[in-house]
């Protein structure tokens, strides 16, 4: 802090030093995980008089403090390279929000009362804020990060209202004691509700989800990875706290509510993000479907709680908790991609881009990985989580409720859509930006990035590869904190190679098979075709069925990749299109796609908020007896009250 | 009741293929494909009410079972093929409400129809009490073809159809409903669908057409 | 000792069975076609021949092919090779086989068919583009439908994996559910999607406007030609032993197989191949091309069959124990 405006020392110094500090939280937080099992807690001589803050590492908090510690050590690593002087704030002041923002998520699932918790949610949401708006002579940008925090402190309230129904009249509000208070299924169903809407505003499920596509592309790159990867996941961590932990019944209906919105919210950011076509957009949609997995997880865990499978719940609390795991990998990973695309072409637009895998490889290729990781390929990370998930769904028809346990293998259909839509959205992302031929020339001078930049994006892919290989040590990290949570864990099969959750005759999946075997296929054919046949090879123009004139333009683009789920899923979207008539000498085409819940849910309420107001301002008469008076009503109201208490 | 373990499996075949047609039937655009598949579904309620019939060694079933092939595999399919030559509607193109959408409903309704039966056919007794699902499932999918169609031949295939999934659902339930009741739906059909085909030449004669959206017209202002 | 490699010396016996196979069933399904569609057929071993004719030729590159695009036929290769390790199609003592259930074969799959659609998306031709995105199209719809299939599986045989599935399937012969048929038809389609056959896809020409599969490898050539078009008819292999394993699966050898069981199990093979072949032959020279329009129509079908089968085995399967 001493050279705020020093780049070189802000970006080069104080962001590996918050990298160390990660990996640090990191290897604190897996060593707890792989060795500890009692749960630590300490009572902090800081706070209010009476008020201490308290805080708690159990096998909860350490697995979201691995994610935390292993996605940002990347992320910093990266942000070392990519702030450079120019992006609106101050690097000092830039550098100050950011570890501030990184210390607020750590402090989030540490602590151990409800006080230093929302004191720690809400620096997260300011400092995030300053963050998002760190380009704040933008307009656009200001007006995101407005939305943002306004969905920030609406999620807040319901958290707080929350806390404060499950102190249970205990007036405690250390969790411990929300711990111990026993509430009516009603007060309960209440405290879970205003949490699900509370976190899932944080979390971006549909339908609080409008801040995340704007929020997260105005952010610089390492904090919309921050943000996406991470913060989501404290929403998480709160939604599994309150639920599993604070709370000990559980309803058959709030799994079905939980699961119906996380599939909706699956399917809906898959959906979109098919149509986008700004990169980062992309992303924001893609973590909207990502969150929708993971709350499915979240739902059908709660959904076997509540009929006592808990076997079965632990399965799809490991699949959601590893795949909060895999998206704070892969969508950081990608993020910061789009980053260093970003920085070499000053390019936002899918539509300005192409080829780069010609001048970016480093990018390119570590890209790739986070691509097949993110679209759910076996042998990579992504695919683990979604076949825990797959494989928690074979159970569904042993739930006990008629209507339900037909249903829901359809949820496993809408399910597996998802993420072959995901799988499509992500060839599109990875192939309109990186191959094909560019779509500018001025592409041809894009540089790749440097080496800090590709040691944290390095960081991340290997993170994805070592999960999709050896997945039983993300099992079994997860395995305890289902123990913790449900009381039941998914042991991974004693041998190292795979991973069987129920039963090895049922079902087993291993990930270093597959590598394994591919790879020395892929070695033995390459040999085999050299040895056996020859290895000759010339440069020629493209073929493409003789047509001679090949141009960029007529590459699919990002719009016209989108194109067939615009046509099957357009009930979703709110469409407006400028289509050119066929002898038009300037043909144009222009596209604009809206959110339906923006025009039907949004604008009626942002509509009526200043309606509202203006009935108030009735009350303000502007005379200072009026003024009196309301005092002294108030006054008067407050001892009756307190009469006939 | 079960007397044998191969007619239960049996009997849960042609349920299966029963369900199986009506989606098929929801989902086909050719009026005289529709006319051949309704055969089929005529086909497997004879073959069902005579595995009734077997099982639960109930004559009178056997009747029952000859006027289905008699009535609904022979001289149905017969006449409405006839009717559709003579109209000259045999290649008619159904306009459909797009097919994965009226299929997600189709596939709801069954969900709802198998829920609603899982009660009924606890009390039930017969071998076929577990078709109870599919022949409420064939009810209802047939009322969806009828409402979701505009063609008149197609409407009156589509009550017919929900005929067949009601005799499947009297089969199943109880051995049948009596015989006198049975030869007079039998007559009934047999009656409605000759008065229909006169309806069909009065409507092609006063509209050049069989779409039934021309009837829309009629209504007062 | 000498016991515990037996079972590996079956898993690679079959691999190379697989691979060796598969463009002889390819051939002789265009044998079939050209049989029913009164043609002169070409010979049996056709594929053989224009693999060698294409390993032979110089690669034809064009100039602003990547490494990816260059990557992909070997891992498409791999891919393929990896499935055949992991269906049982004359043993079930497979080693290899517990790397993946049925549900994680349709990720290798998925695997695959984003590999190809990367590598058609390279070159940035008009055409290439085109087909990965009907590609890719295809592949999101059938997915669902696929799952379905083996959650039909499962819930009959409560296992994903398909030796299991196998063995279990050998220990209860007698069941004949009817779901099994919804679930048989469901595959077929979804068979039909996903190896470019005719009502979605026509392998036999370059429709430019229709086009899927060929129109991503329209800029291969020579030895990267060869491997995308073994792939293919690998996985064509692949989907039927899958679909043998599932709804035909007599004959094959189960733990504990002995030379005879084997041999048997190979007889099994080819007649169910050759059956297969011809199933498909005729399904494809009764249907016409469908508009890529009607293709998800086309595979909405198959996935509501498959929940057609699932919802009739949870009604009529669950009244059954109760």
């Amino acid at each position: 802090m001493l050279r705020p405006h020093s780049v070189r020392y802000v970006a080069r110094f104080l962001f590996p030093v918050g990298a160390l500090g990660s990996i640090a939280m990191f290897i604190g937080a897996a060593w707890y995980v792989f060795h500890a099992s009692a749960p630590e807690t300490i009572t902090l001589p800081l706070g209010l008089p009476d008020l201490p803050f308290h805080i708690r590492l159990d096998a909860l908090s350490a697995f979201f403090l691995m994610i935390l510690g292993l996605s940002s050590a990347g992320i910093s690593l990266f942000a070392a390279g990519y702030f450079r002087s120019g992006e609106g704030t101050a690097p000092g002041v830039l550098g100050l929000y950011y570890h501030v923002f990184l210390a607020s998520m750590a402090i989030v699932i540490l602590a151990d009362d409800a006080y230093l918790f929302m004191v720690a949610w809400e620096t997260m949401a300011l400092s995030s804020y300053f963050l998002v708006t760190s380009q704040h002579r933008i307009p656009e940008i200001r007006s995101a990060g407005f939305l943002y925090l306004l969905m920030a402190h609406l999620g807040a309230v319901c958290i707080l209202l929350s806390f404060g129904v499950m102190q249970g009249g205990s007036w405690q509000f250390t969790l411990d004691a929300m711990r111990g208070a026993s509430l009516s299924p009603f007060w309960a169903s209440v405290a879970f509700t205003l949490a699900l809407i509370g976190f899932g505003a944080k979390a971006g499920l549909v339908p609080m989800h409008v801040w995340l596509p704007e929020a997260h592309p105005a952010a610089p790159s390492p904090v919309s990875a921050m943000m996406s990867g991470l913060m989501l996941k404290t929403a998480i961590y709160g939604l599994l706290r309150v639920t599993f932990d604070l709370l000990h019944v559980h309803f058959w209906q709030w799994g079905v509510a939980v699961l119906a919105l996380g599939l909706f919210s699956g399917l809906f950011g898959a959906i979109f993000a098919a149509v986008q076509t700004d990169m980062k957009r992309l992303l924001a949609y893609s973590s909207i479907e990502n969150i929708g997995l993971i709350f499915t997880g979240i739902g059908l865990s709660i959904l076997f709680a509540a009929s006592h499978l808990l076997l079965f719940a632990a399965l799809a609390l490991s699949a959601a908790l590893i795949h909060a795991l895999n998206h704070s990998l892969f969508k950081s990973m990608l993020f910061l991609a789009t980053g260093s695309v970003l920085h070499a072409t000053r390019q936002r637009s899918l539509g300005k881009l192409g080829g780069l895998i010609r001048y970016m490889p480093w990018v390119a290729t570590l890209a790739l990985i986070g691509t097949l990781a993110i679209a759910g390929l076996p042998p990579l990370n992504g695919f683990i989580s979604e076949w825990l998930l797959l494989q928690s769904f074979l159970f569904t028809p042993r739930l006990p409720h008629a209507f339900i346990n037909m249903l829901i293998p359809l949820g496993a259909a809408a399910l597996a859509l998802t993420v072959a839509l995901a799988a499509y959205v992500m060839v599109k992302f990875y192939g309109v930006i990186f191959l094909g031929q560019p779509r500018e020339p001025s592409l041809q001078q894009a540089h790749d990035a440097n080496w800090l930049e590709r040691l944290g994006l390095s960081w991340l892919a290997a993170g994805c590869i070592v999960i999709g290989v050896q997945p039983q040590l993300a099992l079994h990290a997860a395995g305890k904190a289902t123990r913790l949570l449900v009381g039941q864990a998914v042991v991974p099969d004693p041998s190292l190679w795979r991973i069987a959750p129920i039963a090895p005759a049922q079902a087993s999946y291993s990930g270093s098979i597959f590598l394994g075997v591919i790879v020395c296929v892929v070695a033995i054919t390459f040999l085999g075709v050299r040895l056996l046949a020859h290895g000759r090879m010339r440069r020629t123009a493209a073929w493409d069925c003789g047509y001679r004139w090949q141009t960029s333009r007529m590459q699919d683009t990002a719009e016209g990749f989108g194109q067939p789920i615009r046509h099957m899923f357009g009930a979703f979207f709110q469409m407006e299109r400028q289509l050119p008539s066929a002898d038009d000498m300037n043909p144009r085409y222009q596209m604009h796609i809206e959110d339906r819940f923006w025009r039907a849910m949004y604008r009626p309420i942002a509509a009526a908020v200043p309606r509202l107001a203006d009935a108030i301002s009735v009350l303000q008469g502007g005379r200072l007896a009026i003024y009196l008076l309301y005092s002294f009503l108030t006054l008067l109201g407050l001892l009756v009250f307190v009469l006939w208490l | 009741m079960l007397r044998s373990h191969l007619d239960l499996e049996f009997a849960k075949l042609l349920a299966a293929a029963m369900l199986l047609l009506s989606f098929v039937m929801l989902s086909t655009r050719r009026t005289q494909q529709l006319i051949t598949l309704f055969a089929w579904q005529g086909t497997i309620l004879f073959l069902s009410t005579v595995l009734v019939a077997h099982d639960a060694g109930v004559t009178e079933l056997y009747f029952s079972a000859a006027l289905t092939l008699i009535l609904k595999v022979i001289t149905l399919p017969l006449v409405l093929h006839f009717l559709i030559r003579r109209l000259g509607a045999q290649w008619d193109n159904e306009p459909l409400v797009n097919i994965p959408v009226t299929m997600l409903v189709g596939l709801v309704l069954v969900i709802f129809a198998f829920g609603l039966a899982q009660p009924i056919s606890i009390l039930a007794t017969t071998i076929m009490r577990h078709t109870i699902g599919i022949a409420l499932s064939v009810i209802l999918l047939s009322f969806l073809m009828m409402i979701t169609r505009r063609k008149a031949v197609t409407q009156v295939i589509g009550f017919l159809a929900m005929e067949n999934g009601l005799f499947l659902a009297a089969t199943s339930a109880t051995y049948g409903m009596p015989m006198v009741i049975e030869l007079g739906i039998a007559l009934d059909l047999l009656v409605a669908v000759f008065i229909l085909g006169i309806f069909f030449f009065q409507i092609r004669e006063q509209f050049d057409s069989l779409d039934l959206h021309h009837l829309e017209s009629l209504r007062e202002e | 000792m000498a016991l515990k490699f037996v079972p590996f010396m079956w898993q690679f016996g079959e691999v190379i069975l697989a691979v060796a196979l598969a463009p002889l069933f390819a051939g002789w399904i265009g044998q079939c076609r050209a049989w029913m569609q009164n043609r002169s057929a070409p010979p049996l071993t056709q594929q053989y021949r224009m693999l060698r004719k294409l390993f032979k030729k110089d690669v034809a590159l064009a100039e602003n092919a990547s490494r990816l695009y260059r990557t992909a036929p070997y891992v498409l290769f791999a891919t393929m090779v990896l499935v055949a390790a992991i269906t049982p199609s004359v043993v079930t003592d497979l080693p290899f086989a517990h790397a993946a259930d049925a549900i994680a074969l349709i990720g290798l799959f998925a695997t695959a068919r984003v590999f190809q659609a990367l590598a058609a998306m390279d070159i940035g031709t008009s055409f290439g583009t085109l087909g990965a995105r009907r590609e890719m199209m295809v592949g999101f719809l059938a997915e669902p439908a696929i799952l379905m299939v083996f959650f039909n599986a499962f819930l009959l045989f409560d296992s994903t994996a398909l030796t299991s599935l196998v063995d279990n399937y050998s220990t209860h012969p007698s069941v004949i559910d009817p779901s099994v048929i919804f679930a048989a038809i469901a595959f077929v389609m979804v068979l039909l999607a996903e190896n470019a056959r005719i009502p979605i896809d026509n392998p036999a020409t370059h429709l430019e406007l229709t086009m899927i599969h060929e129109a991503m490898v329209l800029e291969y050539s020579a030895r990267h030609l060869a491997l995308v078009e073994w792939a293919s008819s690998l996985k064509l292999f692949n989907y039927v032993c899958i679909g043998i394993a599932l709804f035909l699966p007599w004959g094959i050898a189960i733990h504990g197989a002995n030379l005879i069981a084997i041999l048997i199990a190979l007889a099994a093979l080819s007649v169910k191949l050759a059956f297969c072949g011809a199933v498909l032959a005729l399904i494809e020279s009764l249907s016409a091309k469908l508009r890529i329009f009607r293709a998800p129509e086309f595979l909405a079908m198959a996935f509501l069959i498959a929940v057609l089968g699932l919802l009739v085995h949870l009604l009529l399967g669950a009244n059954t124990n109760a």
